[in-house]
């Protein structure tokens, strides 16, 4: 028989056992349904751990700093006092090196420094740091109040919620008011008299005025190698025009090249996780220590494949049950179709056409099962979102999605129901097909 | 005995027994027997006689314990299960007494059905369904369901089924069984119209008087023997 004629045949079949059928596809929807909710919850967490951990900036950065001098203490493999050798600067033409690496998005140094700030007239001392404009997708400004930086240079200051009770009893207030920002500028000496470059820099007192537009509740990671950026924070190239001193100007001043500055450290922002090995690679070859934290990010991979195994193998098991329910639908159908079958097989049906007319019966309880599994999995999904983000909502957290549904569970969820559904199908449509048509034709 | 024409069906020592509990049953024993083409033979026989089985095995609905049974020079007994499927659907038709029409389908679907099983295109279906349809004129019932048929209207629409795919051989088990005198002539009829276009006819039916109006062969059987083989009495 044709395939057409097969399917057509199949919903007639189907069709006439309306309500049996109705309630079997019922069965497989409700097994798919907790398949898909299991599965895209263990997704959903998946996607939102990777997401928070890419949006902290730990799983797409290099961090670099200048070769350390033991990288030549080689122990038993080399000697052991070795000349040391001056290490390449991290300097401006390294970075702009960086910059231009394949798949890199930015490289930007870690600025922070030591201030003080006066509010209506009172001094508040803390640390400011430079935030560059990738990090406005950081988890940390999520439901910030106010707004990030309008620019990548504008005199604006987003404050720690900490530091911002302790300039104000009504932190929220803060906002749109200014700030004076009390620092330390790295300033160049003159050339000396002989026209020679100076041999020093001097360090002078500044204060800007800044605007305060947000307020964070927590401190934005400072990426790998610091423990957090600050709890004064300003925007990343504000952060280079000030010039203030850092904690390597003493080394430039002790080897002698005081004018040329260069970065304790600079972090390189990749466009695509599984490129950091490659970029961190090259960043080596330039002479440079880099490390990344990919690595942390497989292992955590690898917990969450298993995690979502086990919660496919939970919810597979409401499928398996409705697969019974399948199996018993269509014994009842043999039974009832005993003499139909006769006739069919009089007219010249094969034992194959009888076997494959209930496969397809049962193929399309499974699709017809998945696919409104799929619709009920989707809405069990959104009601988990719904319950957490009503949770989180009355604990002034911001809202996340913990359910995921991606196009290859919408696929692999059908044709695991269409599989289940023939495998159930097997016995029953075995038994039909090996019915004797005499015998079936006697039935009444 | 076949008149001169081509064997369509010969049975040769033809035996079906069945085992019901430690008794034997001999339903055909040792049935030899040949059918020619464009004949029309009436098997006849009291109840339990073994004519129906005898047909079953030509039908190829049912396999002979031993012997050998031919239908257009291929031995069923030696059949695969699909080519008894083939044989069923392409070179016999089938006619039953209790109609065995599939009440959820109309009269037309009904005579398409072996269409759909022999995978017949679906352009010549409806062709073919239509002239068999006329042929046993019900052209007017067609998107009617066997309910809303009288008995020889359903015993038509099964002839037209059994018609439709142009088998060879016209098989029918007491088709006039469930019919009452004058429709049962009117389907008596319409076979000898169809035996008439040259189609082997073996009927099965226990009214002699019937067989001996239509049929041009009368084969008696008696504890599953053939116990008298010849022409009208």
């Amino acid at each position: 028989m044709k395939g057409r004629d097969l399917g057509e045949l199949a919903l007639r079949n189907l069709r006439e056992a309306f309500l049996r059928n109705s309630l079997t596809t019922l069965g497989i929807a409700v097994g798919v349904a907790s398949l898909i909710a299991m599965v895209s919850l263990g997704v959903g967490l998946q996607d939102f751990a990777n997401d928070r951990l890419a949006r902290s900036g730990l799983f797409d950065a290099i961090f670099v700093t200048p070769q350390s001098s033991a990288a030549n203490f080689r122990g038993a493999q080399g000697p052991v006092f070795a000349p040391v050798q001056p290490a390449k600067p991290l300097d401006e033409d390294a970075r702009q090196k960086m910059a231009a690496l394949p798949n890199v998005v930015e490289v930007y140094p870690d600025i922070r420094f030591p201030t003080e700030i006066h509010f209506n007239g009172n001094p508040f001392a803390t640390m400011a740091a430079g935030v560059a404009p990738a990090a406005r997708k950081d988890g940390a400004f999520d439901g910030m109040k106010g707004s990030f930086f309008s620019g990548p240079d504008a005199d604006e200051a987003i404050l720690q919620i900490d530091l911002a009770r302790q300039l104000s009893d009504q932190p929220d207030s803060l906002i749109g008011k200014s700030v004076v920002l009390r620092y330390a500028e790295r300033q160049p000496l003159a050339p000396d008299g002989a026209g020679g470059a100076p041999d020093g820099f001097s360090i002078v007192p500044k204060e800007k005025s800044l605007r305060i537009v947000g307020i964070v509740e927590t401190e934005p990671a400072g990426g790998i190698g610091s423990l957090g950026r600050g709890r004064l924070l300003i925007p990343l190239q504000l952060a280079e025009a000030l010039r203030t001193t850092q904690a390597n100007d003493l080394r430039d001043l002790l080897r002698g090249n005081p004018n040329q500055r260069s970065y304790e450290s600079l972090t390189v922002r990749v466009n695509d996780p599984p490129k950091v090995k490659e970029v961190e690679d090259a960043i080596k070859d330039m002479g440079f220590t880099a490390f990344s934290l990919i690595d942390a990010s497989k292992s955590l991979s690898i917990v969450f494949t298993v995690f979502d195994l086990f919660l496919g193998i939970f919810g597979s098991l409401a499928l398996v049950v409705a697969s019974l329910g399948i199996v018993n639908t269509l014994v009842m159908a043999i039974l009832e179709r005993r003499r139909e079958i006769g006739i069919f097989k009089a007219l010249g049906a094969s034992d194959r056409d009888i076997r494959r007319l209930f496969f397809v019966e049962a193929g399309t309880m499974g699709l017809l099962g998945g696919v409104l599994g799929l619709f009920i999995g989707r809405l069990i999904g959104l009601a988990i979102n719904f319950g957490t983000n009503f949770y989180l909502k009355r604990r002034s957290l911001p809202e996340i999605s913990v359910t995921a549904v991606h196009w290859w569970m919408v696929v692999l969820a059908i044709l695991f129901s269409i599989l289940i559904s023939l495998a159930a199908g097997i016995y029953p449509a075995s038994r039909a097909a090996a019915l004797d048509p005499v015998e079936a034709l006697r039935y009444e | 005995m076949t008149n001169g024409n081509p064997i369509a069906i010969r049975a040769d020592r033809v035996a079906r027994h069945y085992q019901m509990g430690d008794a034997l049953v001999r339903a055909v024993d040792d049935v030899s027997l040949e059918v020619g083409a464009g004949e029309f033979v009436a098997l006849l026989g009291s109840s339990g006689s073994g004519k129906s089985t005898l047909l079953n095995l030509i039908a190829g609905l049912d396999r002979p314990t031993s012997g050998a049974i031919f239908a257009q020079n291929q031995n069923l007994a030696e059949m695969t299960p699909e080519e008894l499927a083939h044989h069923r659907s392409h070179t016999v038709g089938i006619v039953f007494q209790a109609f065995n029409l599939l009440p959820r389908m109309t009269l037309e679907e009904n005579v398409e059905l072996p269409l759909r099983l022999a995978e017949v295109d679906r352009e010549e279906r409806t062709a073919r369904v239509r002239e068999a349809i006329e042929r046993v004129r019900l052209a007017a019932r067609l998107t009617h369901r066997p309910s809303e048929l009288s008995g020889g209207e359903q015993q038509r629409t099964a002839l037209a089924r059994a018609l439709v795919n142009r088998p060879s051989i016209l098989l029918a088990d007491e088709p006039t069984g469930n019919l009452d005198s004058a429709t049962g002539d009117e389907i008596m009829n319409l076979l000898r119209e169809i035996n008439d276009t040259g189609m082997t006819i073996v009927m099965v039916t226990h009214e002699q008087p019937r067989a001996e109006r239509y049929a041009h062969r009368m084969i008696h059987m008696k504890d599953g023997k053939v116990v008298a083989d010849g022409g009208r009495a």
